[in-house]
Parts: structure tokens; sequence; C-alpha cells
């Protein structure tokens, strides 16, 4: 089932016109940061310099990690809701392997095709920050892989209301879901400019209710300079309010519930 | 003796009120080829459907090649053939082959061969390597009853195989349902279509809201209920109502009757009464109710959807 998922992915041109469409991004982030470095001014100060450099790379990060939610969420919203609603589940259900494996031969596919463009995405980020600007992230393979955590986890979330509900309800649940995680992950960040306990609070529920922000957040701390990082006034991902190792432990135990919850169900509803 | 290939006991499936299956209670012997007969909603894709393991029961019993109903080592020797078949439109016709093969245990040397000969067989090949997606519905229903087959199943459900298919097509659906007899596999058939039913099963069993209401032989048992013409002087109505076996009031106009009886066995002994009461016959011909008939007289004239 991972093979035929994978296969699907390259045969429907999801992952080739979702890698143009990033290398456009790449050319366009590639030309900004160039643009940036010829702005500056013989008297700009090198401090300040490398804060812009340092926040235009994540910047740039931050418009890899959401593309690749967003990606994560559009391409498999249809695979089990779609198939189950048409009928397409029957032919492949009756065949002599449990339901388990045909959901997680389908993860794994997905996760297989969203290992290469978050490799993909991410390489080349850093790649044309390093030959533009000279600079890289700090810990960039921790960054690519929280990244990855957080699109597995948005997948899980996908396949388990895809057992439940349509293809268009599910995408409307998942991306709302994700907006909600959005804005927590905002929520908690501000409230650690005024060291707000309620609205911290509010932030870490919402965290936990969708964990893929504040994966992002922590994803960011890895890569973001520690410099850069410390300096809220400067840095848009400072680490004011950080997600603790804890939180990303959460974040994996969430993944595991939510796709167990999805084999579950899907094994025990009717086809 | 070998179980039977399908046997069901009290089958019942309800989804939230609606009772789609009321208590299906059937048996299917191995190498026959088994129809299924009802009206729309009867329940018949959902009887199939439990048979395979894609519903579950609600309560009852069925038992599919000897082992619970979904039982996964048994499922290694069933195919099926859904109603309307679709699947996967970037794949070809021989990738679909190869998926369904795989998934199925068959080997990669085995699909070689089998894959090419399956698309032959059911007329496929010049579009083998074409995407489902520019294919008819009629040629997905052929390239459907290929996968259903890869695997060279014991038991096979074909759930409308002849849907969308033309005349040539419907001729081939049924030459491939005798080829699967020959081999020795059974094939559990459902279709609107009777007279396909007719000309390929050797067993049919009529559903009705849930519940099998008759089942009825059509292959080299000549034992099923039967009409018989008779023409002749001095035939009387308490003469007729006398006879054995008649299931229906017989009719009489003039001099000829019309009776409707239980069994081809008592013909014989029918002629010898009727001719030992005085009457002069002079045509005795049986007639075979056509499923059609039957059907209609076992559901009733159609009292809208």
């Amino acid at each position: 089932m991972a093979g035929i998922t994978f296969r699907e992915a390259a045969r429907k041109r999801i992952l080739w016109t979702a890698l143009i469409a990033g290398a456009g991004f790449l050319m366009v982030f590639g030309v900004g940061l160039h643009l940036q470095i010829a702005d500056f001014r013989a008297s700009t100060p090198a401090f300040v310099r490398y804060q812009i450099l340092s926040g235009m790379l994540m910047v740039g990060l931050y418009t890899v990690d959401l593309l690749a939610v967003v990606m994560t969420i559009l391409t498999c919203v249809d695979t089990l809701a779609g198939e189950i609603s048409s009928g397409t589940i029957q032919a492949i259900a009756m065949k002599p392997m449990g339901r388990w494996q045909i959901l997680i031969g389908k993860w794994l596919g997905f996760a297989g095709m969203l290992a290469v463009y978050v490799t993909m995405m991410f390489g080349g980020t850093i790649a044309v920050v390093q030959s533009v600007a000279g600079m890289t992230p700090q810990h960039p393979l921790r960054g690519a892989l929280l990244v990855f955590l957080e699109c597995l986890i948005a997948l899980s979330v996908c396949f388990m209301f895809g057992t439940w509900f349509s293809t268009l309800t599910n995408g409307v649940i998942v991306l709302g879901l994700h907006g909600l995680a959005f804005m927590g992950g905002w929520l908690e960040q501000m409230s650690g400019f005024t060291e707000g306990e309620r609205l911290s609070l509010a932030g870490t529920v919402v965290s936990l209710l969708m964990p893929t922000e504040a994966v992002w957040r922590r994803a960011a701390f890895e890569m973001e300079s520690p410099l850069a990082g410390s300096l809220p006034q400067f840095a848009i991902f400072s680490d004011v309010s950080l997600p603790s190792p804890a939180m990303i432990g959460y974040a994996v135990f969430y993944l595991v519930i939510v796709l167990s919850v999805a084999i579950y169900h899907f094994q025990q509803r009717d086809l | 003796m070998s179980t039977p290939a399908v046997q069901t006991t009290s089958l019942r499936k309800k989804f939230g009120d609606k009772v789609a299956v009321r208590n299906l209670s059937l048996e299917v012997p191995r190498g026959s080829i088994f129809g299924f007969l009802g009206p729309n909603g009867a329940g018949k894709s959902t009887s199939i459907k439990m048979l395979l393991g894609l519903v579950k029961p609600t309560s009852g019993e069925a038992m599919v090649l000897g082992a619970p109903a979904g039982n996964v080592e048994a499922r290694r020797k069933i195919g099926f053939l859904p109603e309307d078949f679709r699947f996967y439109s970037w794949l070809t016709a021989t990738e679909l082959l190869s998926v369904h093969g795989r998934l199925s245990g068959v080997s990669v040397k085995a699909l070689r061969d089998r894959v090419p000969a399956l698309i032959e067989l059911v007329g496929l090949t010049p579009h083998r390597e074409k995407r489902l997606g520019s294919f008819s519905k009629g040629m997905l229903q052929r390239i459907g009853l290929a996968q259903a087959l890869i695997h060279e199943p014991e038991l096979v459900f074909l759930d409308e195989p002849t849907s969308g298919l033309d005349p040539m097509g419907r001729r081939l659906v049924r030459d491939i349902i005798r080829t699967q007899r020959e081999r020795g596999a059974t094939v559990f058939l459902n279709s609107h279509l009777l007279s396909e039913i007719e000309v390929t099963c050797d067993e049919v069993a009529f559903i009705r809201e849930g519940e099998v209401i008759a089942t009825r032989h059509l292959r080299g048992n000549r034992g099923g209920e039967t009409q018989v013409l008779v023409r002749g002087r001095h035939l009387t109505l308490p003469m007729l109502a006398d006879l054995p076996g008649c299931t229906a009031p017989p009719i009489l106009d003039s001099d000829q009757a019309t009776l409707t009886i239980s069994s081809h066995d008592l013909l014989p002994e029918i002629l010898r009464r009727l001719v030992s009461s005085g009457a002069e016959i002079s045509e005795f011909t049986p007639q075979r109710m056509s499923l059609e008939e039957l059907f209609i007289n076992l559901m009733g004239e159609d009292r809208g959807l």
C-alpha cells in the first residue's frame, strides 16, 4: 500500500507540482534576500545586518513549514474519506490483509512523500541563504525533523477524521484545527512579551488540542541563532515563550494516539 | 464432505433504525453458480458486503469457505467485483491487475503470465497500457472482473457484473462465469438481469426486504414449479381441482386448461389421472415458468420505491 500511495503522489504529479511551486518560492526568496543585502548601506551596523538576515532566514523556513503542512492536508485529505465514499476502498479492503495494514501502508506512503518534500524545500532554503548571505541555521537537521513531525501530525489527524467524515468536511476540520493551533501558538508567543499567565494558558490548551504550531516554534528555536532568538524586539520567532521538550514528547504521543484512533475506527466501521 | 461455499444463519444488519437485511439464511454449494435476486433495496449488496467482511452484521452467523465471514485467510481465496467498479484513475489496466494480484498474494512471476492472459480474456488487450481514467463504464467493468479473478479464487462474488456492458460484453461475462464453474470455482452472482441469471445460474435465491423468500434450482433438476397447458374434451373444474400437486387454482377455458404444479415429477401421474377421469387429451405441454414470471409472482407487482 505504501508503494502504491507513493506512486500515486508521483503519478498524479502532486509531488512534482509542489516541488515546482517550491522552486518558485526559493527563487523569489533568493532574489528578495539578494535585494535586501544590496540595500544595506555602508553605515548599517553589522549587528543589524545580522538580525535582518537571521529574520529573513527564519521567515523563509517558516514559509517552508506552512507550505509543508498545507501540502500535507491538501494531498491526504481525500485518501481515506474519498475512497470510502466512492467505494474504491471495497476492492482493497476485501484483500487478504488487515485494515490496519491498509491504513499504515497509506500513511507510510504519504510520510515518504512528505520526507522528500521537506528535505528538498528545507535543503533548498538553506542552500539559498548560504549562497546569498553566507548564513546557516543553528541546527537544521533538528529543525527539519521537527517540521517533518508537524507534517506527520497533520497527516494523522487527516487520516483520523477521514475515517469518519467526507473529504470536504475532513479538510475543513483539519485546516480549522491547524488555524486554531496557529492562533494558539501566537497567543503563547505574545504572552511571553507581557508574561500574561492567562494568555499563556489559553495558548497551551490550544496547543494541546493541536500541537502543530508548538512543534514549529520549537523548530524555530532550534534553528535560530541564540543571539537573534534572545532579542524579542528584533526577532518574530524569538524564544520568549518556548515549547519545552516535554511538549515535543506530547506531540509524538498525540501523533501515536491519533493514528491509533484512526486505525481503530477504520477497523470498526462499515465500508 | 466439504462445507458449503457460503452458509448464513439469521444474518441481520441494521443501519440506525433502518433494517437493511432482516433474516438472511442461505446455503451456497461449492462449485455452483448461485444467483441472488431481489428488487432494489432488498439488501443484496449489504448481504454480499457482510459475507466479505466489509460490513459487520448486527446479529446472526455467516461462514464463507468454512471460516467466519471476513476471515483474512478465507479472503485469500475470494474474488470480488463491486457494483460500479472503480479504482485509481492514474493506473493503467496492466498496473491495476498487478496491484490487485500483489495485494492478493500472487507472486510477481505468476503475474507476468496471468496479467496479459486476463486482459486478453476480458477483451482489453489494445487498452492494456491506457489509464483507467480514459476507460468507459463497460471497460471498467471488464477490468474489474479481471481483477476479481487475478488470484484464481475459489469463490467469486460478482455484484451486477453486466452493469454498463453491451450485449457482447454480457455474453463475455457469461462465458467467463461458465469458465469459473469448469475450473471448480463457486460464483455468487448478484444481478438485476433475470435473463442473465436464468441462462447462467444453477440455483437462485430470491430476497425481499432482507430475507430469502424462495430458492429454485435452474439446472439439471426438472423438479421446479411448472405450468402445464392441457387441451382436450370433457375437462371439468372438479376434475382439475382434484389433481395432485397444484400450487394455484386451475384455469379452465372451454377445451383448454392451465395447471400450475409444484414439480415436473408429477406430470405422468397427472396425465394418467386426467385420462382415467374420462378426459380426452389432445395436447399436454409442460411450460416451465420463466424466471421473470416467478420473480413477479414472488415479489408482487411494482408498488413503487
